[in-house]
């Protein structure tokens, strides 16, 4: 019971954490202190929460243009992820990525993409070195509906799959790529059963149940710890804002349907079991919430207090430099 | 005359071309109903359908591909990218395959595909959405580079893609799709590898592209009143490249600069001095100057992003210079 109490509320503050993350980078997108993209991950932060308990430093993760709750959730500190959007120093990447290109590899964040697709090869190749050093580490993807249909998503999966690569990829299925729907975009809308074309395992999950998310993962980590091969994970999900900041819902889904998926927001989810299965109640919750909250709008006067980077700094780090 | 914007005037030639030639279609992400990420085909999926207007998933390589064989089987694909940095993806079918179809087939395929998108720096876009990629494009033989500065230009330079029979990539710098400008209400179409002289001068030739030409074209008129009189030439497409007109302005002004965003090393800069010293040597006063963006890939952060492009007082700088030398 003990542990089961400190398993839900270690899932709650990391979700918490991303939730009003992100809730105060809208608003600084809002205020113009984002001075990029910025494509949030509200809805959808049982995924990377679920997963990434499971990991360890030495773990790599792999992201995509929507990564924040990756970094977060992989351990890169808010104020660096916030100090990154808002282009200072303090940032993840010292100001020079913003919020497709964050990177923490002292953490395992091996870095978020503008690019759809790389991630799941990535991946592959860190599960590669894992089984050449004999290391036991995890190489983890996480991508979307979209990516799913992109050439990288079959090339991953089948290296993967041959070489029988320590890997979990992670689809998170939110059901649009932009505003194009992926009954549109695919064939077939279950990313999972395209792990048969590979002979791996794919497992559909409830992405927005987070207990749900963190059993399947663990189940795969393990697999792929025990040198079993890769794992297709599919998390049927849904992000409740628009697909960056900035843009307007036009009409490409419907109003109900945002709202349904609301009603299933993953923090509530989690609450509402945890009192189903008496392990504890909203004070427990509450006090995870607000310690959180305070740890967020430290982290946001932080990363504004940090300054610009010198504008020399951006000719640095094209090759190779020797570490002073 | 009306007044354009850039996007609007290039969409205008889209509009027009394909109700004149039914085997124009359109492909890319977001194009359809939706009308473009940049707007580029607002209105035409009301006016054309789905099947002319082509929404895709991301399959940048599959579709790079699937236009190859349609233009292979009497279609005129237009893919278009919104950031021209998604089309590295398909860099194979680009160059293997499109680039060399004609000549593989001696000339009895044809290859009509425009591939569009937007290049440049700017907007913190960071170095995935922010390349500007035509001196690659430049370096293969079989491909047709335009990179349209004004709204006319974008119209008439799309006419000629969309009438050719060549692969062309149709580069829009992202900082110039919401200015605007006069574009003719005829039908123009303008052809590739004539160079537009775009502010006569007589001290020094300044050959400037894409984004690049406006920014100069404000720093020859401060320079006007310094008594340095400034021509500057866009070339509109870089492959072909027209060094005919760089050439005939350097034997008045005995002087050129080029001024370009874009890396210098084995770029459109090099290329043009390169071409100066092989046919205009002795018209040159002075070494012909290079301006460049910093090699580099583009970072986020507005500080680290301005200082890596050329700056106004770079550009005067420049000029200043080689009008001493
Ligand atoms: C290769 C490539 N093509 C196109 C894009 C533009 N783009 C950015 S996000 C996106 C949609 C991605 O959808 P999905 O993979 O489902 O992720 P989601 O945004 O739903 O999390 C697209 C098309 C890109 N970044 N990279």
């Amino acid at each position: 019971m003990e542990a089961e109490l400190d398993l839900v509320l270690r899932l709650y503050r990391t979700m918490a954490a991303i939730r009003l993350t992100e809730e105060r980078l809208a608003q600084s997108h809002q205020a113009g202190l984002v001075h990029g993209a910025c494509h949030t991950y509200v809805g959808e932060e049982a995924v990377a929460t679920g997963v990434c308990a499971h990991l360890t430093m030495r773990d790599s993760v792999f992201s995509t243009h929507r990564g924040h709750g990756h970094a977060l959730a992989k351990g890169v500190p808010m104020a660096e992820v916030m100090a990154e959007l808002y282009g200072r120093e303090l940032g993840c990447s010292q100001g020079r990525g913003g919020s497709m290109h964050l990177f923490k590899p002292e953490v395992g964040l091996m870095g978020t993409s503008g690019i759809v697709g790389p991630c799941i090869l990535q991946a592959t190749g860190a599960g590669y070195s894992s089984k050449l050093m004999k290391t036991g580490a995890v190489g983890v993807a996480f991508f979307g509906d979209g990516a799913s249909n992109n050439g990288a998503f079959h090339e991953g999966l089948n290296l993967a799959a041959i070489y029988k690569l320590p890997v979990l990829f992670v689809c998170e299925n939110n059901m649009y790529a932009t505003e194009v729907p992926m009954s549109y975009a695919a064939g077939n809308t279950d990313v999972y059963m395209r792990a048969a074309g590979y002979n791996i395992p794919g497992i559909k999950v409830d992405g927005n149940n987070v207990l749900a998310v963190y059993e399947a993962a663990g189940t795969a980590i393990k697999r792929a710890r025990a040198g079993e091969g890769p794992t297709l994970l599919e998390c049927k999900t849904y992000r409740t804002r628009v697909h960056a900041e900035g843009m307007k819902e036009s009409g490409y889904r419907p109003m109900e349907e945002i709202a349904a998926w609301k009603a299933r927001d993953p923090l509530k989810l989690l609450r509402e079991q945890a009192m189903r299965d008496e392990i504890c109640g909203d004070p427990e919750f509450d006090e995870v919430h607000s310690s959180v909250a305070g740890q967020v709008a430290a982290a946001h006067k932080q990363a504004v207090e940090s300054p610009y980077p010198e504008g020399r700094d951006a000719l640095s780090h094209v090759y190779y430099e020797v570490q002073a | 005359m009306k007044e354009l914007t850039y996007t609007a005037a290039a969409r205008e030639a889209l509009t027009e071309e394909m109700a004149r030639d039914a085997t124009i279609f359109v492909m890319g992400e977001g194009i359809g109903k939706r009308g473009g990420n940049f707007n580029t085909t607002a209105g035409l999926f009301d006016l054309y359908g789905g099947v002319r207007l082509c929404d895709t998933p991301i399959t940048e390589r599959g579709f790079i591909g699937l236009a190859v064989g349609a233009a292979m089987t009497g279609t005129r694909p237009v893919i278009d990218f919104m950031f021209v940095d998604f089309i590295l993806d398909g860099m194979g079918e680009i160059m293997n395959q499109m680039a060399k179809m004609q000549y593989m087939s001696s000339g009895r395929l044809t290859m009509p595909v425009v591939l569009r998108g937007c290049i440049g720096i700017g907007g913190a876009s960071a170095t995935h959405h922010s390349g500007n990629y035509y001196a690659m494009f430049a370096n293969v033989p079989g491909l047709r580079v335009v990179v349209p500065t004004t709204p006319a230009d974008a119209k008439g330079l799309f006419k000629t893609a969309l009438r050719g029979y060549d692969p062309v990539l149709f580069l829009e710098h992202k900082s110039l799709l919401n200015t605007k400008g006069p574009v003719p209400e005829e039908d123009v179409a303008i052809p590739f590898g004539v160079a537009r002289i775009a502010r006569e001068g007589h001290s020094v030739t300044v050959v400037a592209l894409t984004v690049m030409v406006n920014r100069v074209l404000q720093v020859a008129d401060t320079l006007e009143k310094e008594g340095i009189s400034v021509e500057v030439i866009d070339p509109r497409t870089v492959s072909p490249l027209d060094t005919d007109t760089i050439c005939a302005s350097i034997k008045k002004t005995g002087r050129a600069l080029v001024v370009d965003e874009a890396f210098a090393p084995c770029g459109i800069g090099a290329e043009i001095a390169a071409r100066v010293m092989e046919t205009a040597f002795d018209e040159l006063d002075a070494p012909v100057r290079r301006l460049n963006g910093a090699f580099v890939p583009t970072p986020y952060s507005p500080p680290l992003e301005s200082v890596i492009v050329p700056s106004n007082d770079a550009i005067a700088t420049a000029i200043r210079d080689l009008v001493r030398e």
